[in-house]
């Protein structure tokens, strides 16, 4: 029953139902109610990561060592758990810079570069091929076989067909076309696909389907459950090893941890993977049910992989069935036509949604970042004056659809038959693991250079080549055998599956150890010793701070273009409506007239227009068709002074704002010091409170002493009672003076002293002064010489303030000078606009260490726990006050034992003001 | 939830992951024996894989 046209038809009208099923979503979602709005289909989208290796290759792994497939499975779990930190942010940049693929996001990510984004898709296209070539392999083989029902005939006995009666080569043609049907029906500016993501959904339900049913009818059906089959399997010698299968095996952990390590990669960065978890993803909270949906997904449809695998091993136990088959071979062989029909079933849709996803991920790239920066860079092709490219980019995409997958065939053909299907799955894993550090880095670290991403990545790959692809070539004839086993040229060292002598390890993790040494560590190093240029600086800032900026940003730009050439040159890529559509609605959103000459094309919307042409091809193209149709200009010196003003406020605040600190500091250090000072002040007022206190109360002890022995004792002689009245009186009059002179201290240190301020001649004041006074010196037995000019010119002065200057120091000079022999001169002399009065007596003098204290208050001379010499202590002070009030100074000369000398000086009156002087007073 | 929360719980998970899939914790169940018919590394691997998908899922999807 199970004759190749059966198959076919089924085949057909499989692949009709998904194109069924891929228009009805289309549909949908042209009309606004998307099918793909579900989180579900999202989760089961991912799904397309289980491939025909996965639904045929498992269960070959596993045959052959036991759990060595699920790392492949386990490592993605762990990926996904980190998925909420990295994929989220991964979703958000590419949302807010329309990236278009995984070259494209790195292109844009190191500023937007093209050659960066062609080496990407370089190492996909190539890193793919292989893993393209091992869905034909699955697909025609389960044909081959299926169609020899009831025989289990192994493809490997028919021998290599004619290339015209190859099932592989009719299988990729035929998938080209299905896949140029689905993915290139139209051009969507967002490189949105949701018919295809819909179908790859349904497809991942299919493939889980029929794996399921092929895993119970295997443990339930032929077995007796998972205890009867593993039970069995333990009783044979060479399957029991399988049981505990680390046993033993050097390396056998390495491996594990690196095929971990590599799966997380792949999970990432393989460009189907990319494609339907970053570009097709429609809501970024779709990722809180994938992340659970996806796993558990996985893990479903590795539960029958054992039992499936010891199945086929107890079945065939001649080992003539090869293991990659036995999904199919074991239905077969229990004669379960329906079964085996679903089973390839099954696999064609594992096969067919990898094929597609990968291709449209790979034509989308090529298209975007590979050929279009090409084709717009050539001036010759005059490319960017048509009027219409959508033509074009669509049938660059097929093109490309069509090559990648005879290159698969090709590769199939010339390396394909020589591995298993694992083996050829993870050369491409581990090719697309180069990706990681760039795309990794770029999202995290700012300092990321494109030389850095540059040299890793074309590092990496390069030993990928070596040491991964080149030995797959030599194993099938293609390279002499030579080249494996004692290296090129005979180096021993350069062999590629022992490089620089490590080995003990399988070939993957061999690769991966070298390949991701390189590239991280050129990437890394590069990066460190180089520099970013602005526009790098700026992506960097993008990508990295993609949670903290809130859009893009325009920048600085400067330039000229028309909206209607930009409109135009949308139009060109997406086609007249969408771009019609796409401006009015950003005109709409901000307001703006539209459709209008009156759109400014200022940065905003240039950079908006931009993305949106990135969305339809690519981050690097799009740069170049807009460089074409808008007039960059260099910033004027206009604008290169707002930016600078712009910068200098801030520079200008930070100054005031320092100013304004130094202002604090000082008007700080300003109290500081009055605090000081009103301490000292106060400290003083202290001092001169318990000065006068004791000072008053001298006087006021020997008053109150004399007054009691004058009122306790009646009978005391008359001449004793004059004595002790006359001693009475003479220390009420010092008391008396002592306060008028306090109150005067008070007055004049205060301000509110009475200043009768009148032309005074000095001379004659100085004159009538000597003349009161000589009565009382010639009493004392003193000499009293005055040495007075002729006349003075006149001095603005309080004349009764001035006598008390004059008295003061005269009673001094009498107070201090011998009895009998003493000698007071005082001399009066016209200098350079001012008098000086000098009063000398030949008293004892004045101790030089006591010179700066005499003007103090209080100051006496001697000592005064000793002798209490007559007088105040506050006469030379207030003098002093009085001298410097007046405008001149006061000072002491003397030498101990040799008189002192008092002078002090009065400024003369304005010349102005002395014509008019009369007599003082 | 708190900002942050969901994913330091599953950042954790991913390296309760890494330590439950590696030597040597894998090393101690490879060996003979079964659980419930089943070897003892499958059933080890499978039950830890099982549980960390339930823990991932109820820490994203949880909101206290």
């Amino acid at each position: 029953m199970l004759k190749g046209w059966v198959i076919v038809t089924v085949s057909f009208a499989y692949l009709g139902l998904l194109f069924a099923i891929a228009y009805y979503a289309d549909k949908r979602a042209d009309s606004g109610r998307p099918v793909i709005a579900s989180p579900y289909v999202y989760s089961l989208s991912l799904a397309v990561y289980a491939t025909a290796w996965t639904f045929y290759g498992s269960v070959g792994r596993a045959a052959a060592d036991g759990v060595g497939f699920l790392p492949i499975y386990i490592g993605p779990t762990l990926m996904i758990a980190l998925w909420w930190v990295v994929l989220r942010k991964i979703l958000r940049i590419s949302k807010r810079n329309r990236i278009t693929s995984l070259a494209d996001f790195v292109a844009s990510r190191y500023g937007k570069s093209a050659l960066l984004g062609g080496v990407v898709t370089i190492i996909a296209v190539v890193g793919i091929v292989p893993y393209i070539s091992l869905q034909l392999k699955a697909i025609s083989s389960s044909y081959n076989i299926l169609v020899h029902y009831p025989g289990v005939v192994m493809p490997a006995a028919l021998g290599a067909a004619p290339i015209l009666q190859d099932t592989a080569l009719w299988v990729a043609l035929i998938l080209a076309l299905f896949t140029i049907a689905f993915g290139t029906r139209h051009l969507d500016a967002a490189e949105h696909h949701p018919g295809m993501v819909a179908a790859i959904a349904f497809e991942s339900l299919v493939k889980l389907l029929a794996f399921v049913a092929v895993g119970v009818f295997v443990t339930w059906g032929i077995y007796d459950g998972f205890g009867d089959l593993f039970g069995r399997a333990a009783e044979v010698p060479r399957l029991s090893q399988l049981l505990m299968p680390m046993e033993g095996v050097a390396g056998a952990y390495a491996s594990w941890v690196w095929l971990t390590i590599l799966s997380m990669l792949a999970i990432m960065f393989l460009p189907r993977q990319f494609q339907v978890a970053v570009i097709e993803n429609v809501d970024e909270s779709h990722l809180k049910k994938a992340i659970w949906v996806f796993p558990a997904y996985m893990l479903a449809i590795n539960i029958f992989v054992l039992p499936i695998a010891f199945g086929g091993r107890l079945h065939f136990p001649l080992g003539d069935v090869d293991a990659d088959t036995f999904v199919l071979t074991l239905p077969m062989a229990e004669k379960q036509e329906l079964l085996a029909l679903l089973v390839f079933i099954g696999g064609l849709s594992a096969a067919t949604g990898m094929v597609i996803v990968e291709t449209i991920a790979l034509s989308t790239m090529v298209c975007n970042d590979l050929l279009m920066p090409v084709l717009l860079r050539l001036k010759r092709l005059r490319l960017a004056e048509l009027p219409d490219l959508t033509g074009l980019l669509l049938a660059i995409r097929r093109g490309v659809i069509v090559l990648v997958l005879l290159l698969g065939y090709l590769y199939f053909r010339l390396a394909g038959e020589a591995y298993a299907l694992v083996s050829i799955g993870l050369i491409s894993f581990a090719a697309v693991a180069q990706f990681a550090p760039v795309v990794l880095g770029g999202i995290f670290w700012r300092g990321a250079t494109r030389s850095g991403a540059l040299a890793g990545l074309l590092a990496g790959f390069a030993i990928w080549l070596y040491t991964l692809l080149l030995p797959a070539l030599a194993r099938s004839g293609w390279l002499p055998i030579s080249f494996l086993e004692s290296g090129p040229f005979g180096i021993e060292l350069l062999r590629p599956l022992a490089l620089f002598g490590l080995s003990g390890l399988d070939q993957i993790t061999h690769a991966m150890i070298w390949s991701m040494l390189a590239n991280i560590g050129l990437y890394v190093g590069v990066s460190l010793s180089g520099t970013q240029s602005a526009a790098e600086r700026r992506q960097a800032s993008v990508f990295v701070d993609v949670f903290r900026h809130e859009s893009g940003g325009a920048g600085f730009w400067r330039g000229t273009a028309s909206p209607r050439d930009l409109y135009l040159m949308l139009a060109r890529f997406i086609g007249a409506a969408p771009a019609e559509a796409t401006i009015a609605d950003y005109a709409r959103s901000r307001a703006l007239p539209w459709p209008s000459d009156d759109l400014v094309a200022d940065a905003e919307f240039v950079h908006f227009v931009e993305t949106q042409l990135a969305g339809a091809i690519g981050s690097s193209s799009a740069r170049i068709m807009i460089a074409s149709a808008v007039k960059e200009e260099a910033l004027t010196l206009d604008e290169v002074g707002t930016i600078l003003d712009e910068a200098s406020q801030v520079v200008l605040y930070s100054h005031q704002l320092e100013q304004k600190s130094r202002e604090l500091e000082n008007a700080t250090a300003e109290l500081r010091a009055a605090n000081e000072r009103l301490k000292e002040l106060d400290r003083l007022k202290d001092d001169f409170i318990s000065t006068v206190s004791h000072e008053l109360r001298t006087p006021l002890t020997s008053i109150r002493a004399f007054s009691e022995i004058l009122l306790g004792d009646p009978r005391l002689a008359a001449d004793e009672r004059t004595k002790f009245l006359g001693i009475i009186t003479r220390e009420t009059e010092r008391l008396t003076r002592l306060i008028n002179q306090v109150l005067d201290i008070a007055k004049i240190s205060s301000g509110r002293a009475d200043w009768q301020m009148t032309q005074v001649d000095v001379r004659e004041v100085v004159a009538d002064t000597l003349a009161r006074m000589s009565q009382v010196f010639r009493e004392k037995g003193v000499l009293l010489v005055e040495q007075l000019p002729e006349r003075t010119p006149p001095v603005v002065a309080d004349v009764d303030r001035l006598i008390q200057v004059l008295l003061n120091l005269l009673s001094n000079a009498l107070k201090f000078s011998p009895e009998g022999r003493g000698r007071v001169e005082v001399s009066l002399r016209v200098l350079a606009g001012e008098l000086r009065i000098d009063v000398r007596d030949n008293g004892p003098g004045v101790r030089e260490q006591d010179q700066p204290f005499v003007f103090d208050k209080f100051w006496q001379a001697g000592d005064m726990l000793v002798a209490k010499p007559p007088g105040t202590g506050l006469g030379l002070h207030i003098s002093r006050q009085i001298v410097e009030h007046f405008g001149g100074r006061m000072w002491v000369e003397s030498r101990e034992g040799a008189g002192a000398c008092f002078s002090f000086t009065l400024p003369l009156a304005a010349t102005g003001a002395s014509l008019q002087v009369g007599p003082g007073r | 939830m708190k900002p942050g929360r969901r994913t330091a719980r599953l950042v954790a998970l991913a390296m309760l992951g890494c330590l439950l899939f590696n030597y040597p914790i894998l090393a101690l169940f490879n060996r003979p024996g079964t659980f419930f018919g089943v070897p003892v590394l499958y059933a080890w691997i499978f039950g830890a894989w099982t549980v960390l998908i339930v823990l991932m899922a109820r820490a994203v999807e949880s909101d206290d």
